[in-house]
């Protein structure tokens, strides 16, 4: 967690900025009190277990478990922050997967020649579903919700097509020493969770320091105002959807590496896992706010909670009512805030945009 | 008048349906004049606004910038040529702050490799932000606040200065001061001379009359989506106006 903290946490703001902007970062981000939460969480286990909840030991464990979901939620991050949805990442990872192994299976042997071949194909995998997500999108304009659910579907029984639905259990040694359970040389450090974090620093520059970051905002908060400043908002989302996809390659290698199968049933609820964590992390569902570092703060909560739930003796089951309860909570303060921001304006209310669902302001 | 004008339209016509949205519509403004574009709800004012500032797919019709024909094939292609617009719904992003809106789709690279990367200089842009909004006389409290908490007066403001800034050639303003109290009124009308005096020509969308009148060298009234009559401003009345808008004075003229 403290290596997270490195993310910038507000849309595009410039380190140069005043102290009433700097109160208004502390109060109002919901990354932050959502970083309290977890906070309380912890030293709640902490509480309850001193011996061991706290140590290394079982912290490494929760970050090596939320690695794969973070590399995850950094593209959903950029899509939930467009105003879109992407459904589609736990079977594009399951797709890559697949693809991936059987193509290692066919090389034979186990060297990197044969990972790196392995890695390029679920990436590339992965940049097709997400660019076909993208396509669709935003040129053939059908809503994120259908076109992902589409691909959901798409993606994993193509998987099964190709597998017969039987899993596959040969990974190269390579992957599954290093990347899959393996530390960086002379730490206990998780491989996988560097890789994850690097990814992550990366994509929360890119989020919140470049021009594309910036344009994923524009597009997100007012796509009208986007395009009639010259944004080109169709490119813009594919490059975005195609990204979710890409790192959902990752994910799919870094997957097969640490668990040395396929896992084609594992996956049906990561999407909705990701989702949850990118939301409680204080990303808007109706676009233009978000910040990678909640994201990541969204992750460590459920994974906290089902990690200590087991060693305090409550039934894990509990865990999905309380992320359940969190997720509910994390949107009602977004619909408040957004609440709070149409009525301190005097003209007209920016609150067009409905979602899925009833809302009442 | 023997000046040729910076932005010229003839026989503009588009349809959506059965409506003919502009019915052969011509329309022209000269550099450093302001315009006055009326018309009853519907004539076609907001349409004719779009197809000008590359909004707008036309079914027929030329339109020619600075004497030369030209296709507008999108917003920034017209923003290139130096057009601009103020949108009645202001189109800012209301996320984005004052700056970034500012700026937004023309972002000022830092030097180097940085740049390149697509890093912004951020320090430059709120500065020359800061300096637009300064020259308007606009009030804007915040450069690091998101526009969609501010006042509507305050977002007038940030979509004029915008415009201003980036307006070489014609500025569109539809209905800015729709939305405003008396001082800002005020301020838009006077920054309106303003931009006129650098030399654009302005293009000034109202249904207040004594606005109309105060501010503009030329009126321009709309009906059924035609050009239907063309005023000085100094030698016309808000009744005859009227007339014109609403067809009272058919006959009367033309």
């Amino acid at each position: 967690m403290t290596t997270t903290e490195a993310v910038p946490r507000t849309a595009g703001t410039a380190p140069e900025i005043s102290r009433a902007h700097t109160l208004r970062q502390v109060l109002h981000v919901q990354s932050f009190q959502i970083l309290l939460v977890l906070m309380v969480i912890f030293l709640a286990f902490t509480a309850l277990a001193p011996d061991v909840f706290p140590t290394w030991g079982n912290v490494r464990q929760i970050i090596q478990n939320v690695s794969i979901l973070g590399v995850l939620g950094i593209g959903m991050t950029f899509v939930i922050v467009t105003s879109g949805i992407d459904l589609s990442v736990g079977s594009n990872l399951v797709f890559s997967g697949v693809v991936a192994a059987k193509v290692m299976q066919a090389m034979g042997d186990s060297g990197w020649e044969t990972a790196i071949v392995g890695i390029l194909v679920a990436v590339g995998c992965g940049l097709g579903w997400g660019l076909l997500n993208g396509v669709l999108i935003a040129k053939a304009k059908v809503p994120p919700l259908i076109v992902t659910l589409g691909t959901l579907g798409g993606a994993l029984g193509l998987a099964q097509v190709i597998t017969g639905g039987v899993d596959i259990r040969e990974v190269p040694a390579v992957l599954q020493d290093t990347i899959g359970y393996g530390n960086v040389p002379g730490t206990t450090w998780p491989t996988i969770s560097l890789i994850a974090m690097v990814l992550i620093l990366i994509f929360g520059t890119v989020l919140h320091r470049t021009r594309f970051g910036l344009y994923t905002f524009a597009v997100g908060s007012n796509e009208e105002s986007a395009r009639r400043v010259g944004v080109k908002v169709d490119r813009q989302l594919i490059s975005i959807y195609a990204l979710s996809g890409g790192l959902a390659g990752v994910a799919g290698i870094l997957s097969l590496s640490q668990y040395g199968t396929t896992a084609i049933a594992g996956q049906s609820a990561t999407n909705l896992n990701v989702i949850a964590a990118v939301v409680i992390g204080g990303t808007s569902l109706f676009g233009g706010v978000g910040t990678i570092f909640g994201t990541v703060i969204g992750l460590f909560i459920p994974a906290v909670l089902q990690n200590g739930f087991v060693i305090v003796g409550i039934q894990p089951f509990w865990q999905q009512v309380a992320v359940g309860a969190v997720l509910v909570l994390a949107v009602y303060v977004d619909q408040r805030r957004r609440a709070a921001a149409a009525r301190g304006q005097s003209a007209k209310p920016d609150g067009k945009k409905k979602l899925y669902g009833r809302r009442s302001n | 008048m023997t000046t040729i004008p910076v932005l010229e339209a003839r026989g503009l016509t588009r349809s959506f349906g059965n409506v003919r949205a502009l019915d052969c519509v011509d329309f022209d403004v000269n550099a450093g004049e302001v315009v006055a574009l009326i018309g009853d709800n519907g004539a076609g004012k907001s349409t004719l606004v779009k197809a000008l500032s590359g909004n707008l797919a036309l079914d027929s019709g030329k339109i020619l910038f600075a004497g030369g024909e030209v296709e507008l094939t999108s917003p920034s292609h017209a923003s290139s040529l130096g057009i601009e617009t103020v949108y009645q719904d202001l189109a800012l992003a209301p996320h984005l702050n004052a700056a970034q809106n500012m700026f937004l789709g023309r972002e000022i690279p830092k030097p180097g490799f940085q740049g390149r990367l697509g890093f912004m200089d951020n320090r430059t842009m709120r500065a020359k932000s800061r300096e637009a909004f300064d020259e308007l006389g606009a009030t804007v409290r915040s450069l690091s606040d998101p526009v969609g908490s501010m006042s509507g007066g305050q977002k007038q403001a940030i979509a004029i200065a915008r415009a201003v800034a980036w307006a070489k050639g014609v500025i569109f303003l539809d209905e800015p001061t729709a939305a405003l109290g008396v001082v800002q009124t005020k301020n838009v009308l006077e920054t309106i001379r303003r931009v006129r005096d650098k030399g654009v020509g302005v293009v000034f969308i109202s249904h207040s009359m004594p606005h109309v009148i105060d501010v503009a060298d030329r009126v321009q009234v709309l009906r059924l989506g035609r050009r239907v009559a063309t005023y000085e401003a100094k030698k016309t009345t808000v009744e005859e106006l009227v007339g014109a808008m609403t067809g009272a004075l058919d006959g009367a003229h033309s």
